[in-house]
């Protein structure tokens, strides 16, 4: 290619815009040559660039700047957690998509030096009728299921959800939780110049060129596999075994995981971070196919790959623990106190960039405006839906995105590591111990498409705070958020007040709450054709746990325990917007989503905690998708009771969704103390009804449903699906 | 009286290896990890092969590990009777690998990862594994792809008939025949087993029934 004619065409082949491509020339007074505008490409990707959010983005409220991921503290532990989206690569490639994807988000976690304890996934998927999602679905779950088990780290929480927006582009965001002595952090800017940048993990190959701006772009519904990485988890389980081993050598200064952009992306940022640039010699980059070109070994993104910052003297020790572990280990490069970035392959100086033009993408802010379908659906009025509640109720309980994720978590390893108190599905949260000490780790990961699209701002507000109620009935103090913005394409207006609501949102929920948002991921792009998905922020939240042998499940304990509603106590009609049952028995989206109002959100929460220390209650669960009816239909299926009791008279009061709510039961010896307690809290509860045993069934005030036809909706509804 | 010495063997891929460590030290062993490239006399009371993907069982469950010098060293201390093998999950695949249990084990019978707490029947409560424990069924988790036991007739009929079948699963969960779960070699000094008793050492994680198994062993180690 003739050097100085083709950059533009490749600028603009490889995704970057003329305009962009000019501020590059403007920037270095020249015209940049072939490897440079691949760089360029990638590291001005918005995957990599972060151009159309960085400026909203920093709204969060943020405890840890710039990170591989954040972390919160338990003790004097470090809970290092965070979250990252592979919708594109899942869609393409769903095994090898959503197993990369848990590589790439394990070793932000170990980079920070800790070992990493647990795995959460929130998936969607298109309609589970349609054989595409259903073939994208079950490689996805078996991809988490390959990778995780293989790696040893247990999956232990998730969501899984529905619904044909995600047909074509379903998400897959995982997260990743690890521990480490808050003292025995590493973190990823370089401090001094004249160290050496040393490459440790696998080969690079040819994988996963230009996965950056494909992440940044739609899918052209053509084969866009050469994009996908292919994941090896023997290498992970080594590197992670590895890096920790490495990490405590006292001459490791730094260290950063090569995810998205490869070597380009990781070497750069931790020389711009430290106020350094850096030299890198390509020849000395261990590679496993023939003939790969500079540019190549720059984006690739071949999986399990780390590069640490050493003091010089210590490759020999650095060397050893490769070779224990079969893993390449040279050294590519150094720490220079001049701002530029200058590579090399054999001697022949391929760029000399300055690090400020590289790494600073252009911020482009496009100023929102809030779309027609905003006022016209929150305008709807709740539709009359005549359906008997009975039916309605047995409808809900057998779809997919109520009905039990066995099929899922039972896939996945969830107790490898030993430390699993609360295993998927028996409460709204698992719980982790804290090995030698009383402890525990809550975790939680929640999203809500229909909300979050009726009404960005407070649908994003209640996921937060739906989060943190799902922490706080197991017993848990909400500490931390990670946040994956999954999105449109962020050209278009609609979805520019899209995010800028739901950050804003979240933003706000996260200051009321007093839990840091540590890190996070922003997907755009998400859409296929002229379809784009829900606006579907995604939030992970960790807790605090207390005292580990005082935590709360959801399952009814014992026949004649009372049954209470706490919180708000009363449904508001008018705030029904997202309700699972208007979509499924109305074929209705559309009204005004519910609101938090904050300081009563928060003294539900102390209540809660409260009779929880206490052992007032026998059982917790917060109320979200289906409504009072199903929160009651799963703590009897899990408790194998029934149940009596009369929780409304209509199918607003059954299934409609309000924020702020909670079921407790209590045994009847506990019913004074318990009441003294929410008046002292001055705390709102109703009696609904009572535990009984589970040969009585369940009714809540629609007739009564016998519990063995309830448990067959429930757990035979995805299995059967699946055996289509 | 000393504590009984157990070193656990570590494969590279081997992921229940700290699970195991966590599980001997809470039944009172003292313990050892033991790096697969192991090649010295293994000085040891008790081995326990851990679950996991050793060499990323590429090839197939426990196929590449029976190649590993630390396993020369595993069967010299079986064959001159030094102490006892425990080797679950992986570590059972390993050992029918390296043919020191009878049969093999191979991909569920749906074809899927399973993640679950079974109940699994002790059939010979004679066995160093099982002598001390008083419960008749014992629940303690699965997860395994590959843990689908197959065997010729006759050597079915051997184990039988010499009391090697030690446990059996109350409601197959992966196809095994005769809902096989753990068996011993023929000199019971060896057990091989899917389901995972370090995972159910502690009430917290469980009811604790896995600790049973793991504390007969140390009661038989330190009595006989």
């Amino acid at each position: 290619m003739n050097k100085t004619i083709g950059t533009t065409e490749l600028a603009i082949a490889l995704g970057l815009s003329e305009e962009e491509f000019n501020l590059i020339k403007d920037k270095l007074g020249r015209e940049p040559n072939e490897f440079e505008t691949y760089l360029f490409s990638a590291q001005w990707s918005e995957h990599c660039g972060y151009k159309h959010s960085k400026s909203l983005l920093k709204k969060l409220p943020v405890n840890i700047e710039d990170e591989n991921a954040g972390y919160i503290k338990i003790d004097e532990n470090a809970i290092v957690f965070k979250v990252e989206s592979h919708n594109h690569p899942s869609a393409v490639e769903p095994y090898q998509g959503a197993a990369t994807g848990i590589g790439g988000i394990v070793r932000d976690v170990l980079a920070m030096g800790a070992r990493p304890i647990a795995l959460l996934d929130s998936l969607r998927f298109g309609d589970l009728k349609d054989p595409i999602s259903k073939n994208i679905f079950e490689g996805v779950v078996h991809g988490i299921s390959g990778y995780g088990n293989s790696i040893g780290v247990p999956t232990v929480a998730g969501e899984t959800y529905f619904n044909k927006t995600y047909s074509t582009n379903p998400l897959v965001n995982v997260m990743c939780v690890g521990i480490a002595k808050e003292s025995e952090l590493t973190y990823s800017k370089a401090k001094e110049h004249n160290k050496y940048f040393v490459y440790f993990g696998a080969k690079t190959g040819r994988d996963g060129i230009h996965g950056a701006s494909f992440a940044s772009k739609e899918l052209s519904g053509k084969d866009d596999r050469p994009s996908v990485q292919v994941g090896d988890p023997f290498s992970e389980k080594n590197l992670i075994e590895a890096t920790l081993e490495v990490l405590k050598i006292p001459g490791v200064l730094a260290s950063q995981d090569m995810g998205a952009a490869g070597l380009l992306s990781s070497s750069s940022e931790m020389a711009y971070k430290g106020n350094l640039g850096f030299e890198l010699y390509l020849d000395q980059v261990p590679i496993r196919e023939e003939n790969m070109k500079p540019w190549e070994m720059m984006l690739s993104e071949s999986q399990e790959r780390m590069l640490f910052l050493i003091e010089p003297g210590t490759e020999k020790q650095i060397k050893k623990i490769a070779d224990k572990y079969f893993l390449e280990m040279s050294v590519i490069g150094k720490t220079t106190y001049e701002r530029n970035m200058k590579a090399y392959f054999n001697r022949e100086e391929l760029c000399n960039l300055s690090l400020e033009h590289l790494v600073n993408a252009p911020n482009l802010v496009i100023k929102a405006e809030t779309p027609n379908y905003f006022y016209v659906h929150r305008a709807r009025k709740n539709p009359n839906i005549t359906k008997h509640p009975k039916m309605i109720f047995s409808e809900l309980l057998k779809h997919p995105n109520i009905a039990s994720k066995e099929w899922v978590y039972k896939q996945y390893d969830y107790k490898v590591g030993n430390s699993t108190v609360i295993t998927p599905g028996n409460a709204d949260a698992s719980v982790i111990w804290i090995k030698g000490s009383d402890k525990g780790i809550a975790m939680t990961i929640d999203g809500n498409g229909p909300m979050t699209f009726l009404n960005p701002y407070e649908g994003s507000r209640n996921i937060v705070f739906e989060a943190a109620r799902n922490l706080v009935s197991v017993g848990a103090t909400p500490k931390g958020v990670t946040d994956n913005m999954n999105f449109g394409n962020p050209e278009q207006l609609e979805v520019v007040w899209q995010f800028e609501q739901s950050i804003k949102g979240i933003s706000s929920a996260c200051r009321e709450l007093e839990t840091p948002v540590t890190g996070g991921n922003v997907s755009f792009y998400n859409e296929s054709g002229d379809s784009a998905i829900y606006p579907t922020p995604v939030i992970g939240m960790v807790g605090e746990v207390k005292n580990i042998n005082n935590i709360m499940t959801m399952d009814f304990k014992f026949p004649s325990d009372l049954v209470y509603l706490v919180g708000k106590t009363t449904i508001n009609r008018d705030y029904l917007g997202g309700s699972l049952y208007q979509e499924i028995a109305g074929d209705f989206i559309g009204g005004e989503v519910d609101k938090v109002r904050t300081l009563f959100e928060l003294g539900l929460h102390k209540s809660i905690l409260k009779i929880i220390e206490e052992n007032i209650a026998n059982a917790v669960h917060d109320v979200s998708k289906g409504g009072i009816a199903i929160a009651l239909a799963e703590m009897a299926i899990k408790g194998q009771k029934g149940f009596k009791g009369l929780v409304g008279e209509n199918n607003e009061e059954f299934f409609g969704e309000n924020q702020s709510r909670f079921i407790v039961t209590v045994p009847s010896e506990n019913k004074e103390v318990f009441l003294q307690t929410m008046s002292k809290m001055k705390m709102e509860y109703k009696k609904i009804g009572r535990v009984l045993p589970e040969e009585y069934g369940f009714d809540c005030g629609f007739g009564k449903v016998d519990m063995e036809e309830m448990k067959k909706y429930y757990y035979d509804s995805i299995p059967n699906a699946m055996e289509d | 009286m000393p504590k009984i010495k157990a070193g656990v063997i570590v494969f590279p891929g081997s992921n229940c290896d700290r699970d195991a460590g966590f599980a001997l030290e809470k039944i009172g062993f003292d313990y050892d990890y033991i790096w697969h490239d192991f090649e010295k006399v293994l000085d040891y009371d008790f081995l326990f092969l851990p679950g996991g993907f050793s060499y990323g069982d590429y090839l197939r469950a426990g196929a590449l590990a029976k190649f590993s010098p630390v396993m020369k060293n595993v069967e010299k201390f079986i064959e001159n009777e030094r102490g006892l093998v425990l080797g679950v999950c992986n570590g059972f695949q390993i050992l029918t690998e390296s043919g020191i249990l009878k049969g093999a084990l191979s991909q569920n019978e749906k074809m899927k990862f399973i993640c679950d707490d079974v109940d699994v029947e002790i059939k010979n409560r004679k066995s160093p594994f099982t002598k001390y424990i008083e419960k008749e069924t014992l629940e303690i988790p699965i997860a395994h792809m590959d843990g689908n036991f197959k065997i010729e007739e006759k050597d079915y009929k051997e184990l039988k008939n010499n009391d090697q079948i030690v446990f059996e699963y109350k409601d197959n969960p992966n196809g095994s025949y005769k809902n096989i779960a753990g068996i011993m070699n023929d000199k019971k000094n060896v057990l091989g087993m899917m389901p995972h008793p370090e995972r159910n050492a502690v009430k917290l994680l469980g009811n604790g029934d896995g600790a049973s198994i793991l504390l007969s062993i140390r009661r038989f180690l330190e009595n006989e």
